[in-house]
């Protein structure tokens, strides 16, 4: 097989090399010089983006595998393999990401000897370990199926009812918990963004940009691998998301008007206008594009509509993590391009991993079904197939 | 009954030695330019800060519930029950929760290291458990830093407002600020221009109760919501069997 060059692969090789240039300075000489972290600012990029914004982006995995098992939603079933490879991806780069943040990361099993129950940040270690190992076993079949392994298959499929339960209980824990681990700081974080209700917004914006990464990436890997688009599916999912955004709108709404912030929020400063930038994206433009029935049609209103959705929730998880302890600080904080650079490393080799796995394992229906054809001239009729019971693909 | 450090600005003459005594008791460099930074850091665990010819130090508070402690996943922070908060190293991940959490900023990191340590003042716990003074307190030439019972130094500092009502801001600063702190501060100018955080920016409530809120429903939240998820399962697929057993039995008539 001859290697072409293509422009997509430059741009992945430069993005690598820059990142491996910036892990070299992050383990040789330490995150001072890797970052612009400092005493003021203690979290920067990665905790904003790759552990707010990367276990926000991978919760696709909890509400497809939820709708698709406790409410029976059997139409969703063509996408859930996706979002449960894009979940567990998600994790296992979201801890890689980890190793990069934390000061000793080498110690990282201390959390699970020495436990300290009042910690949040404790609560969302273990929930995230735990998580990723469900993942891990949701993801499974895949692989067993590629080889053909028949019982080990089996015994996951009996498990298979633990694992969902486990897993979205897992990710209610510490989706939500995501946001709580600002309620310590009310005298620091900005009050545009600190409120008690942190944990459930946290939580219904999960739900919301699961909604929209599965649409974002079912279309996305349609353009990309030239597959056939399931456009019922993704009016389906266009469907849910506009009441989400609804949910999550009603929520902010309520909490501002509780707090008797409606008047400080329309006032204009630093702070407002990053605000204005969260709801504009988050809510005002894929609210307004999806309540047209012809976008909710159209598969490219659809996909639109939910970049701008990922889009405002990530705006609104740095404003959380970054823009609003600004002011407390007394100055701004921009990450260093080395800082970038890991961050992107790590999203890159996420696509290069997603690319792989959808090329040599049965995750997308027409190879499922190339990949049973193929089994079936094999080595006859396959139960494997069943697993994820999609028996009638 | 827990230990307490007294400062009252109104005596400090600003002469430093207690962020020489804190360098050499924590094994820190401290020459004169170490001396001239006005800033807390990693190598500097207190700071006397000098407005005109006033005076004002900042150290870390040891707050009676501390953020710091209730944050940290593994624990690596906590408070004795002779008033210091501790930091033990070998516990540490390195995570910096504690940094973000503390309503004071005190804890600072070892940022060009490449195994880092949290750094701040801890009281010099084994100077406390031997029944000695903080090196600090030994050393101040004035009494402007004392070492006691948190209680009694209360009771001292009550003293000192009211015999010299016009000498002092009429408050003692860690008296409630945050459920209460092991460094109290007496002064004549407001201490938030030292950059103290403002009292009623703080409150009095613990800060770890702001998280504790959530943390402590979880336990509950666990069987209920297994039940619910579970239950959920169940009703749906249940109703696939029963559709299923149906269908057969149709079927089975039909023949």
């Amino acid at each position: 097989m001859k290697f072409k060059l293509t422009f997509w692969r430059v741009v992945f090789i430069v993005i690598m090399g820059l990142g491996l240039y910036s892990t070299f300075i992050r383990f040789f000489y330490g995150l001072g010089a890797v970052s612009n972290m400092s005493d003021q600012f203690p979290w920067g990029l990665w905790i904003g983006f790759d552990l707010l914004c990367g276990v926000m982006l991978a919760a696709g995995g909890f509400c497809i595998v939820g709708a698709v098992y406790l409410f029976n939603v059997e139409r969703l079933h063509s996408v859930m393999r996706p979002a449960v490879l894009t979940a567990f991806l998600g994790y296992v780069l979201f801890i890689v990401g980890l190793l990069f943040d934390l000061g000793r990361p080498w110690y990282i099993w201390h959390q699970l000897i020495y436990m300290n129950p009042h910690s949040v940040m404790f609560e969302v270690g273990i929930c995230v370990m735990a998580y990723t190992t469900v993942l891990f076993f949701e993801f499974l079949p895949n692989v067993l199926e590629r080889f053909n392994l028949k019982t080990p298959i089996k015994w996951i499929k009996k498990i298979y009812a633990v694992l969902v339960v486990l897993g979205i209980l897992l990710s209610t824990l510490h989706q939500s918990s995501l946001g709580s681990l600002y309620l310590i700081m009310p005298s620091k974080l900005h009050p545009f963004w600190y409120t008690p209700a942190l944990p459930f917004l946290f939580f219904g914006s999960a739900i919301a940009v699961g909604l929209a990464m599965t649409i974002f990436e079912s279309t996305q890997s349609a353009k990309a691998f030239g597959r056939h688009l399931e456009l019922p599916v993704l009016v389906e999912l266009g469907g849910a998301l506009l009441v989400a955004l609804w949910v999550n709108a009603l929520l902010r709404f309520e909490d501002y008007f509780h707090r008797g912030m409606l008047g400080q929020i329309v006032k204009p400063s630093y702070e407002a206008y990053f605000l204005w930038l969260e709801l504009a994206l988050a809510f005002v433009i894929p609210i307004a594009m999806l309540s047209f029935k012809k976008v909710r049609l159209s598969p490219n209103g659809l996909y639109l509509a939910s970049i701008c959705t990922v889009l405002g929730f990530i705006t609104n998880r740095l404003n959380v993590s970054l823009t609003g302890f600004e002011t407390y600080v007394g100055h701004h904080y921009m990450p260093k391009w080395t800082e970038f650079s890991v961050t992107l490393m790590i999203i890159a080799v996420g696509f290069a991993l997603f690319g792989l796995a959808v090329k040599y394992l049965p995750i997308f229906p027409e190879e499922r079904h190339a990949v049973k054809q193929r089994l079936r001239t094999e080595t006859g009729p396959v139960v494997a197939t069943a697993v994820l019971g999609h028996a009638g693909d | 009954m827990s230990k307490a450090l007294l400062y009252d600005s109104t005596i400090c003459i600003g002469c430093k030695q207690c962020e020489s005594a804190c360098a050499q008791q924590n094994k820190l460099p401290y020459d004169d330019e170490v001396a001239a930074e006005p800033v807390q850091s990693e190598h500097k665990y207190t700071v006397v800060l000098a407005k005109s010819d006033k005076f004002m130090r900042r150290l870390c508070m040891h707050c009676e519930h501390p953020a710091c402690a209730s944050a940290c996943p593994v624990g690596a922070m906590h408070k004795t029950k002779e008033g210091p908060v501790v930091y033990d190293v070998w516990k540490c991940i390195g995570c910096r929760y504690c940094m973000v959490a503390c309503a004071f900023a005190q804890p600072k990191y070892e940022w060009r290291s490449l195994n880092p340590r949290v750094r701040k003042c801890i009281m010099c716990p084994d100077r406390v458990l031997a029944g000695k003074q903080t090196a600090c307190a030994e050393i101040c030439p004035t009494g402007a830093t004392k070492f006691g019972e948190r209680d009694d130094l209360i009771k001292e500092a009550q003293d000192r407002i009211r015999q010299n009502p016009s000498n002092y801001v009429p408050r003692i600063y860690g008296l409630n600020e945050v459920g209460g702190t092991c460094v109290l501060i007496l002064s004549n100018v407001n201490v938030e221009e030292y950059g103290y955080p403002a009292s009623a920016k703080i409150g009095d409530t613990p800060m770890p109760e702001y998280t504790g809120r959530v943390m402590s429903r979880i336990p509950d939240f666990i069987p209920v919501w297994t039940l619910v998820l579970g239950g959920i399962y169940w009703v749906s697929h249940r109703r696939e069997e029963v559709a299923a057993a149906e269908a057969e039995e149709k079927n089975g008539s039909a023949r």
